[in-house]
């Protein structure tokens, strides 16, 4: 057996002449002999294989693409950032309702209490991952002041008193601006001149009543969801936008979510064919999360202006569960239907244009939480759309954290929809029918799929793309912004007050979304079919 | 470079396909993330588990480390491939291929008790092909055809000219 010993190299050399003086690299290169040159080059061949392999696939890769967005005509371009104005003045705020979502709201808007400036730094140095710092350092500058806070829990209203006077963005170590005023009442904060708007995150029974007074004062309104927390408030709400003419932001951020607005371009470009059926799901597992919140060890009758909770709810003895986990109660509440259902809801209405259903089933029942509650920890409301011809499915339990997401269902394809987009062509479809037969289109894999903040999403990296989006691992945020949907809703709102355009979540998307969560909480109540009545306008 | 090894015909010719089908693996992966512009590491460094995943989540957290990491990653891929497909600075390429492989199957080690996003596309205890891939990587260093079938034999003759 023939061996090719490698010594063979070291003999060759031991036998080459020595080198003399300055023999020029042209001869030195004739001294290697052939054999060893071909030896030396016998795998640059593979080379060319994977040239020719590399551009065969990018051929392959390309005919699909080609023949997949001529399909579809969607882009992967992110939906341009809005520009907004900035003019010298500063807009003057007020805040209503400092509890759990007032806080984040601020934040949104710039403001941040010390205490929370030092967490949020000290998770930082902990966890470098962690960004939430950066990302609130990022955040730009809208020009506001915070001139007055209400709050009818003492401790409350003192942090937001801190909060609104923290114009440095600084932690407990630094120095704040002036003191925002404390009203006792929000109507003392409302007829207050140096107020031009204000931000209510107070329970939902206040929402209508403080709105109502705002505008009646001629003060902008940023107001949480749902809109309202009964019906006939709802057309009191609406009156008193329109009539005082103010800029009115219904607090569904949702609307500024990229994926949402990428997912409207594919609706509009009809790639779902006739749409059928959307479901809708809210899946929480945690006292959090069925709104059993903590309560604050410091709250008791004498630092809380209980009457001045109450309101326009029935009467109740002073009660801290009541005060802290007041979602719990419809006397204050609007339960899962204007809790998270709205949520939901809106991005529909946004996406598909949905307006107020034709009517409403609902069902449901308290099945985890055995605590007092009045509300529905599980609930299933349909709506049905006859213009539309399709049917609206959300479905929610509180005592169980499977991810169920948001999916619209056509004929001829379904989208997933979460903070990334997956569109994947229905196996039956008519319209991809030939070319699902001829290979270009595959139903098991996304034919569009969207992660924000990316260009390129190609079919086969776009699975494991859509299991870290869906997870918030999300590497769209590569080197650039992540930013908080609630700071882009409020400054898309303070762009409205200062230029006089409607904002996205105005009063008419409001109405729509009340109306919709009080047929859904109506027809759970009332156990019955519930319906809009559109020539009149009201539910029946 | 060991000279006292010698190989038969069929050692010399298989020890030579392993060297440039990891090479022709190296390549791919390298030129891939090279044509996306968007890739990064971002995501597999995100998804690290066991003792070293501190290592990698700080490798993440900056934007400009990152960008070092994914070039490096990209280069250090494109390069390692084409030595060993072509046999050319071998030693150096095997070397680096180790590390690279040691650097993947640290970050995402198959361990019991440890679980992954990013989907795996095989099942694995312990042992997983990054592992392997490594371990052949190896066995290549103590086995070395460049300097035979590669552009080292050419570049050794013309140096020691």
């Amino acid at each position: 057996m023939e061996r090719i010993i490698l010594e063979e190299i070291m003999e060759k050399d031991k036998n080459q002449e020595p080198l003399q003086g300055d023999r020029s690299e042209e001869k030195q290169q004739k001294s290697v002999n052939r054999r060893d040159v071909l030896k030396g080059i016998a795998t640059v061949p593979v080379l060319g294989a994977m040239a020719y392999g590399w551009w065969r696939k990018k051929r392959y890769d390309n005919f699909l693409n080609n023949q997949l967005s001529k399909e579809l005509g969607m882009s992967y371009e992110s939906p341009p950032a809005p520009v907004y104005a900035r003019d010298g003045k500063p807009v003057r705020l007020g805040l209503i309702g400092f509890g759990i979502r007032g806080p984040q709201i601020a934040r949104g808007a710039g403001f941040v209490h010390p205490d929370e400036i030092d967490t949020l730094k000290q998770a930082a140095r902990e966890n470098s991952a962690d960004r939430r710092y950066q990302n609130y350092l990022e955040q730009e500058d809208m020009n506001l002041v915070v001139n007055g806070v209400c709050d009818v829990f003492d401790v409350h209203a003192e942090r937001a008193i801190q909060t609104g006077a923290n114009v440095n963005r600084v932690g407990t170590d630094g120095k704040l601006g002036k003191l925002p005023k404390r009203y006792r009442t929000y109507k003392e904060l409302l007829a207050a001149d140096d107020i031009d708007a204000v931000i209510i995150a107070a329970p939902d029974h206040w929402h209508g009543p403080m709105t109502i007074e705002a505008a009646k004062h001629g003060k902008h309104v940023y107001c949480e969801k749902p809109m309202t927390w009964t019906v006939p408030e709802t057309y009191e709400v609406v009156k008193a936008v329109k009539e005082n003419n103010i800029i009115f932001q219904l607090g569904h951020q949702g609307r500024q979510t990229e994926s949402y607005i990428k997912a409207k371009e594919a609706i509009d470009k009809n790639i779902l064919g006739k749409i059928s059926l959307i479901e809708v799901t809210t899946n929480r597992n945690s006292p959090d999360g069925a709104w059993v919140y903590d309560i604050h060890p410091d709250a008791s009758e004498k630092n809380i202006d209980w009457k001045q909770f109450i309101g326009q709810a029935p009467w109740h003895e002073f009660s801290l569960e009541r005060f802290f986990r007041w979602r719990c109660w419809w006397d204050y509440s609007t339960g899962l239907s204007g809790d998270l259902l709205t949520h939901e809801y809106d991005a529909m209405n946004q996406i598909l244009g949905l307006g107020i259903p034709d009517s409403a089933t609902s069902s449901g029942g308290i099945y985890f939480y055995k605590d007092g509650r009045t509300v529905p920890d599980v609930l299933h409301t349909i709506f049905e759309f006859s213009e539309k011809e399709l049917s609206l499915m959300y479905s929610a339990t509180l005592a169980s954290d499977k991810d169920r997401g948001k999916v619209i269902m056509g004929h001829d394809a379904s989208m997933k929809l979460g903070n990334s987009i997956t569109i994947n062509a229905d196996p039956e479809s008519t319209r991809y029918k030939n070319k699902m037969q001829s290979g270009v289109i595959d139903p098991a894999l996304p034919i569009y799929s969207y992660v924000p903040g990316r260009k390129n999403v190609d079919a086969v990296t776009s699975a494991t793309e859509q299991y870290f989006a869906d997870r918030g691992l999300l590497y769209t945020y590569r080197g650039g912004k992540r930013v908080d949907t609630t700071h882009l809703h409020v400054h898309e709102w303070i762009n409205s007050i200062r230029t006089g355009k409607q904002p996205s979540c105005n009063i008419d998307r409001g109405f729509e979304e009340a109306m919709t969560a009080h047929m859904g909480t109506i027809a759970y109540k009332e156990n019955r079919r519930v319906f809009w009545d559109r020539d009149n306008q009201k539910i029946v | 470079m060991n000279n006292s090894l010698n190989y038969s015909k069929s050692q010399l010719y298989l020890l030579t396909a392993l060297r440039v089908v990891i090479g022709w693996h190296f390549l791919y992966e390298g030129l891939v993330k090279l044509a996306n512009p968007d890739w990064s590491s971002i995501g597999f460094l995100l998804d690290s588990q066991g003792v070293f995943s501190g290592l990698f989540y700080s490798l993440a957290s900056n934007p400009d480390v990152l960008k070092v990491v994914d070039t490096l990653n990209i280069a250090g891929l494109t390069m390692i491939g084409l030595g060993l497909i072509l046999g050319s600075f071998t030693r150096l390429a095997t070397i680096g291929g180790i590390i690279l492989l040691a650097f993947y199957y640290l970050s995402h080690p198959p361990f019991i008790g440890l679980k992954y996003v990013l989907p795996m596309e095989g099942s694995y205890l312990v042992v997983n092909k990054n592992l392997i891939e490594l371990v052949a990587l190896c066995v290549l260093l103590v086995f070395p055809t460049g300097h035979m079938l590669g552009f080292d034999r050419l570049n050794y003759l013309i140096r020691k000219r």
